[in-house]
C-alpha cells in the first residue's frame, strides 16, 4: 500500500487544479472537487496509518530518481514512517473538516471557488511536506504552503488589512526560509545526499560544525514558519484572513510544519546540542511572551493566534529537551483543540459580526453547540485533565525536569508559569464571549443564532477528538506513542503523577482567578486588574514597533531614495541626453538659415582651402 | 627655353586686362544695379578686346553680340522688372562682406599663385597662331563638335521653355 | 605674349566674381557676378587654345558653348528671380529664407497662427 502513498499529496493537488480551472463544469459547484479530493486523501492516509500501526517501527520509502541538473541527483518519492502516517491523517482530517465548514462560512463569497482550490492546494503542499523523502521535495511543499498562505490570508484583498497582512506573513516567513534553504544545502552536502533517510542516517557521522550549522539554519525556517520569536509577528496579523483558514493553516498545519520538520530530522538535532539549546531558549521566551500577549488581546482571533504561538513554543521546548514523542503528541492535540477553537470562533463571528470580545458577551444561550464545544476546546488548551492538551504538556514538562539539564529546568519553570497564564486567557476567552451580558449593538443581538449543521458538525467531531486524544492515555499505555516510532536517544513518553497533579492545580488556579474576577465585575475585562502592567502586554512587548523602526522605515526610505535616484539621476541622464541632442541640433540649425549666400560662402571657402592645401602639399 | 621680352601684344593685353578688372570691381561694388550692369558692359567689351589679341576673332564677336547684346540687356530688364530703385541700392549685404572679401582674395590669390608657378614660361606666339576666324571655328564645330552643338541647342530650348513656365503668372 | 598674363587676369577676374556672388544682396547683381566668373573661365579656355595652337580650336569651341550655357542660365535665372519677386515683393536674396531649418516648436506655433 505504501506504493500508493504518493496519492496522499497528489489527490488534493489534482482537486486544486480541477477546482481552479474546471469548477464550472463540475456539478455541485467548487466545493465538490475540494471535499472529494481531501476525503480520498484522508482514506489513503488512514490505510497508511493502519499499515504503520501493524508494523511499528517500519519505514517505507518509495522513490524515483530525478536529475534536474547535470551532476545533481535526487530521488523523489515518499517516506512513510509512523510519524508521517499519523501527521498525514491529522492534516487530512482537519483539512476535510475545514472544507466542509467553509461551504457554509464562505457561502455567498464571490471568490469561493478560488478559495476552495487554494485550500486544496495548500493541503496538497502540507501533505507533500509530511510524506517527502527528499529535502528538496520537502522544500517545494514548504514554499507552496507559503504561497497558499499568502493567497488565503489576502483572500479579502479589497481590505487594506488583509493585503498588508498577507505581505507581512510572506516576507517574514521568507526571511526564515532563506535560512531553511541554506540549512538544506549544508545538511545535504555534509550527508552526500539530500534524501531524508540518508541525512538522518549519517547525522551522527557529520562534523560537529556542519551538523550544528545545518540544524541552526533549518531552525531559522522553523522560527519563521512556526511563528516563534523573533519572527512571530506575522501570525496575529494573519487573522485578517477568513476564519476557516486560520483554523487550518495557523493552528493545525502550516505552523506545525516547522515542528514536524525538526521531528522528522531529529537525529540531526540529537547530534547538535547547541542547536537544541538555541531552540529551547527561543521556545521559553516565546512561550511566556505570547501567553501574556494573549491575555491582553481584545480581538477574539488574535487571542487564539497568540495562543498558537505559545503552544508551538511548548512543542519546540519539548524537542529541545529531547521529549520527541511528547512534542508530537502535543502537536496532534494542539491541532485538534486549536482548530476547534478557531472554528468555534468563526461560528461566533459569523453571527455577531465583530471580532472584539468587548462587544460580545452572554452568547451561550443563543449558540449552545458552539458554546459547549468551545468550552471543551478551551479546557484542552488550558491543559485540564483528562482533555487532550493536558497530558502532552505534562509529558513535556516531566521530560524537561528529569532529563533536560539546566535548559530543562528553565523550560519546566517557564512552562509552569505559562500554564497558569494559558489557563487564565483560555478562561477569559470563554467568559468574555459566552458569559456576562451582551455588550454589543442591540440589533445584532436579535440576529444571533446557532450556525448550520455543516458548521457545527465539524465542531462536534473536533470536540470528540479533544476528548479521545486525552482519554487513551489514562487507561492504557499511551496509544498515540505506539504509532509513532521515536528515534533512539529521545525521552520516551511518560508521566509523573506528582507532576500531573501540580500542573492541574496550577491550571485550576489560573482559571479560578479569572472566574473570580468575572464574578466580582461581570462585564469588565479581567486583564484590567493588572493596571499599568498590562500596557506591555497590550502592545505585545512592542516587537512590531521595533521592527517598524528598524526594518520597515529604513526599507521605505531606501525605496524612496532609489526612486529619487532613478528620477533625478538616471532618468535625468536619459532626458538630458535627449535635451543635449536637441541643443546640438539647435546649434547646427543656425547653419541652415535659408540664406543661399551663406551656403555658397561656406562651400567656396572650404573648396579654396582644400585647393590651397593640396597645391601646397604637391608643391613640396 | 628662351626668355621673351615684353611685346606690343603684352602691353595691349595688359591694358585691356586692367580695364576689365577695374570695371569688374565696379560691377561688384556699384551701389546702383543699373550702374553695375553698365560697368558689366565695359568689362565684357574689354574681354572682347583680349580675345582679339589672342587671335580668337569669332569668340570676340560672339562675346560682344551675345554677352553685351543679349545677356546684359536681359539683366537690365530683370533689374527693372524687380523694381530695383534707380537711385541708391539697398545696402550691400554687409553681413557677408568680410567673408566674401576673404573668399574672393583667397580664390584669386590661390589661382594666381598656381597658375604663375605652373605656366610662368608659357608663351603665346600671336604672329604664328592658328587664327580663330569664323571659317576655322565653324569647321571645327561641325566637324568635331556636332553632338555638343546639338545638345547645346536642346539646352537652349529647354531653358527657353523653362523660363516661360517659371515666369508665367500662376493661374488659380 | 606671355601666357601667364592672360591667366593672371582670368584668376583675378574669377576672384572678383567670387566676391560679388557672396557679397551682393540684389539677385540680379549676383547673376552679374556669376557672369564675371564664367567669363574668367572663357578667357582661360581661349588663352590655352592660343598657346596650344590647336587647329581643332577645342578651347574656342568650348568657350562658345560656355557662352550658350551662360545665356540659358541667365534666362532661367532671371525667370526665377521674377517668380520670387512676385511672391515676396523683394529681390534681395537674403530675404528668401523659407527653406531654413527652423525650430519645430516655432513652426508649430506659426502653423497654429495661420490656421487659427
Amino acid at each position: 500500500m505504501t506504493h500508493w502513498a504518493w496519492l496522499v499529496p497528489a489527490l488534493p493537488a489534482f482537486a486544486a487544479v480541477v477546482g481552479l480551472f474546471l469548477s464550472r463544469y463540475v456539478p455541485g459547484g467548487p466545493a465538490v472537487p475540494a471535499i472529494v479530493g481531501t476525503a480520498l486523501s484522508l482514506l489513503v492516509a488512514v490505510v497508511l496509518l493502519a499499515d504503520a500501526e501493524s508494523n511499528p517501527g517500519a519505514v517505507h520509502q518509495t522513490t524515483v530518481p530525478w536529475t534536474p541538473l547535470d551532476g545533481f541527483h535526487l530521488s523523489i518519492g515518499t517516506r512513510i514512517d509512523g510519524l508521517a502516517a499519523v501527521t498525514s491523517v491529522m492534516v487530512a482530517i482537519v483539512a476535510l473538516l475545514v472544507q466542509i465548514y467553509s461551504t457554509a462560512y464562505m457561502a455567498g463569497d464571490p471568490r469561493y471557488s478560488t478559495y476552495a482550490a487554494e485550500v486544496s492546494l495548500f493541503t496538497a503542499a502540507m501533505l507533500l511536506v509530511v510524506v517527502a523523502s527528499d529535502l528538496f521535495e520537502l522544500l517545494i511543499g514548504w514554499e507552496v504552503m507559503g504561497l497558499c498562505s499568502y493567497l488565503l490570508i489576502g483572500h479579502y484583498w479589497q481590505t487594506e488589512g488583509a493585503r498588508s497582512a498577507a505581505v507581512k506573513a510572506f516576507v517574514t516567513t521568507r526571511i526564515g526560509d532563506t535560512g531553511f534553504l541554506f540549512g538544506i544545502f549544508v545538511l545535504g552536502v555534509a550527508a552526500g545526499s539530500f534524501d531524508v533517510g540518508q541525512v538522518v542516517g549519517r547525522a551522527s557521522a557529520m562534523s560537529h560544525a556542519a551538523v550544528t550549522a545545518g540544524a541552526l539554519l533549518l531552525l531559522a525556517g522553523v522560527v519563521g514558519k512556526s511563528a516563534q520569536f523573533p519572527l512571530h509577528v506575522w501570525l496575529p496579523d494573519a487573522m485578517a484572513g477568513p476564519t476557516p483558514i486560520s483554523a487550518l493553516i495557523h493552528a493545525a498545519t502550516m505552523v506545525a510544519a516547522g515542528i514536524y520538520v525538526v521531528a522528522r530530522l531529529y537525529p540531526v538535532y540529537l547530534a547538535a546540542p547547541d542547536a537544541r539549546t538555541v531552540l529551547g531558549v527561543i521556545a521559553c521566551l516565546t512561550m511566556l511572551g505570547a501567553a501574556l500577549a494573549a491575555l491582553a488581546e481584545d480581538d477574539l482571533k488574535r487571542v487564539l493566534a497568540w495562543s498558537t504561538v505559545s503552544q508551538l513554543a511548548y512543542m519546540g521546548a519539548g524537542l529541545a529537551v529531547g521529549a520527541w514523542t511528547a512534542s508530537i503528541y502535543h502537536l496532534l492535540a494542539h491541532a485538534g483543540f486549536k482548530a476547534l477553537l478557531f472554528l468555534a470562533a468563526g461560528s461566533v463571528l459569523r453571527s455577531v459580526g465583530t471580532n472584539l470580545m468587548s462587544e460580545m458577551g452572554g452568547l451561550r444561550q443563543r449558540l449552545p453547540v458552539t458554546f459547549v464545544t468551545a468550552v471543551i476546546g478551551a479546557a484542552a488548551l488550558a491543559g485540564l485533565p483528562p482533555f487532550a492538551g493536558a497530558f502532552s504538556k505534562d509529558a513535556i514538562l516531566t521530560a524537561a525536569r528529569e532529563h533536560g539539564g539546566a535548559l530543562g529546568t528553565a523550560v519546566y519553570a517557564v512552562g509552569l508559569v505559562t500554564a497558569f497564564v494559558t489557563a487564565a486567557y483560555a478562561t477569559r476567552f470563554i467568559v468574555r464571549t459566552f458569559f456576562g451580558s451582551y455588550r454589543g449593538a442591540l440589533d445584532v443581538r436579535a440576529q444571533v443564532h446557532e450556525s448550520p449543521l455543516v458548521m457545527t458538525a465539524p465542531l462536534v467531531v473536533l470536540a470528540a477528538a479533544c476528548i479521545l486524544l486525552g482519554a487513551p492515555v489514562v487507561p492504557n499505555s499511551y496509544g498515540v506513542a505506539s504509532w509513532l516510532d521515536a528515534p533512539t536517544g529521545t525521552v520516551p513518553l511518560h508521566l509523573d503523577a506528582a507532576g500531573v497533579v501540580l500542573s492541574a492545580v496550577i491550571v485550576i488556579a489560573g482559571s479560578a482567578a479569572v472566574v473570580a474576577l468575572y464574578r466580582r465585575r461581570p462585564d469588565e475585562d479581567p486583564v484590567t486588574v493588572l493596571g499599568h502592567a498590562a500596557t506591555p502586554l497590550v502592545h505585545a512587548f512592542w516587537v512590531d514597533d521595533v521592527y517598524e523602526r528598524l526594518v520597515v522605515r529604513p526599507a521605505y526610505a531606501t525605496a524612496r531614495a532609489m526612486r529619487l535616484t532613478d528620477d533625478s539621476a538616471i532618468d535625468a541622464a536619459v532626458v538630458a541626453s535627449g535635451q543635449g541632442t536637441s541643443a546640438v541640433g539647435a546649434l547646427l540649425r543656425r547653419l541652415q538659415n535659408g540664406n543661399v549666400q551663406a551656403y555658397v560662402s561656406g562651400l567656396v571657402v572650404v573648396v579654396i582651402a582644400i585647393v590651397m592645401t593640396v597645391s601646397l602639399a604637391v608643391a613640396r | 627655353m628662351t626668355r621673351h621680352g615684353v611685346t606690343v601684344a603684352d602691353v595691349v593685353f595688359g591694358l585691356l586686362g586692367v580695364v576689365c578688372l577695374a570695371s569688374a570691381l565696379l560691377v561688384v561694388t556699384a551701389r546702383n544695379v543699373i550702374h553695375a550692369a553698365l560697368w558689366l558692359v565695359a568689362c565684357f567689351g574689354a574681354l572682347a578686346g583680349c580675345y582679339l589679341v589672342l587671335t580668337a576673332e569669332f569668340v570676340a564677336w560672339v562675346q560682344v553680340l551675345i554677352y553685351i547684346g543679349a545677356i546684359v540687356v536681359l539683366m537690365l530688364f530683370g533689374a527693372m522688372l524687380t523694381r530695383a530703385p534707380i537711385g541708391r541700392l539697398q545696402e550691400l549685404d554687409s553681413h557677408n562682406r568680410p567673408v566674401a572679401a576673404v573668399a574672393g582674395l583667397a580664390a584669386g590669390g590661390t589661382l594666381c599663385a598656381l597658375v604663375v608657378s605652373a605656366f610662368k614660361d608659357g608663351y603665346v606666339d600671336v604672329h604664328h597662331a592658328a587664327v580663330g576666324d569664323g571659317k576655322a571655328v565653324g569647321t571645327a564645330i561641325f566637324r568635331f563638335f556636332v553632338l555638343p552643338f546639338e545638345l547645346a541647342s536642346v539646352l537652349l530650348l529647354a531653358a527657353l521653355v523653362g523660363a516661360i513656365v517659371l515666369s508665367r503668372r500662376t493661374a488659380h | 605674349m606671355h601666357l601667364s598674363l592672360a591667366l593672371v587676369v582670368s584668376a583675378l577676374l574669377f576672384g572678383i566674381g567670387v566676391y560679388g556672388v557672396l557679397a551682393r544682396r540684389n539677385a540680379v547683381a549676383v547673376l552679374m557676378a556669376v557672369e564675371l566668373m564664367l567669363n574668367a573661365g572663357n578667357l582661360d579656355l581661349v588663352a590655352f587654345d592660343a598657346w596650344w595652337r590647336d587647329t581643332m580650336h577645342a578651347g574656342q569651341v568650348f568657350a562658345l558653348f560656355v557662352v550658350v550655357i551662360a545665356a540659358a542660365e541667365v534666362g532661367v535665372g532671371l525667370a526665377i528671380v521674377l517668380a520670387v519677386f512676385r511672391l515676396q515683393d523683394t529681390a534681395a536674396i537674403d530675404e528668401v529664407t523659407s527653406l531654413a531649418d527652423r525650430d519645430p516648436r516655432v513652426l508649430a506655433d506659426a502653423a497654429a497662427e495661420v490656421d487659427g
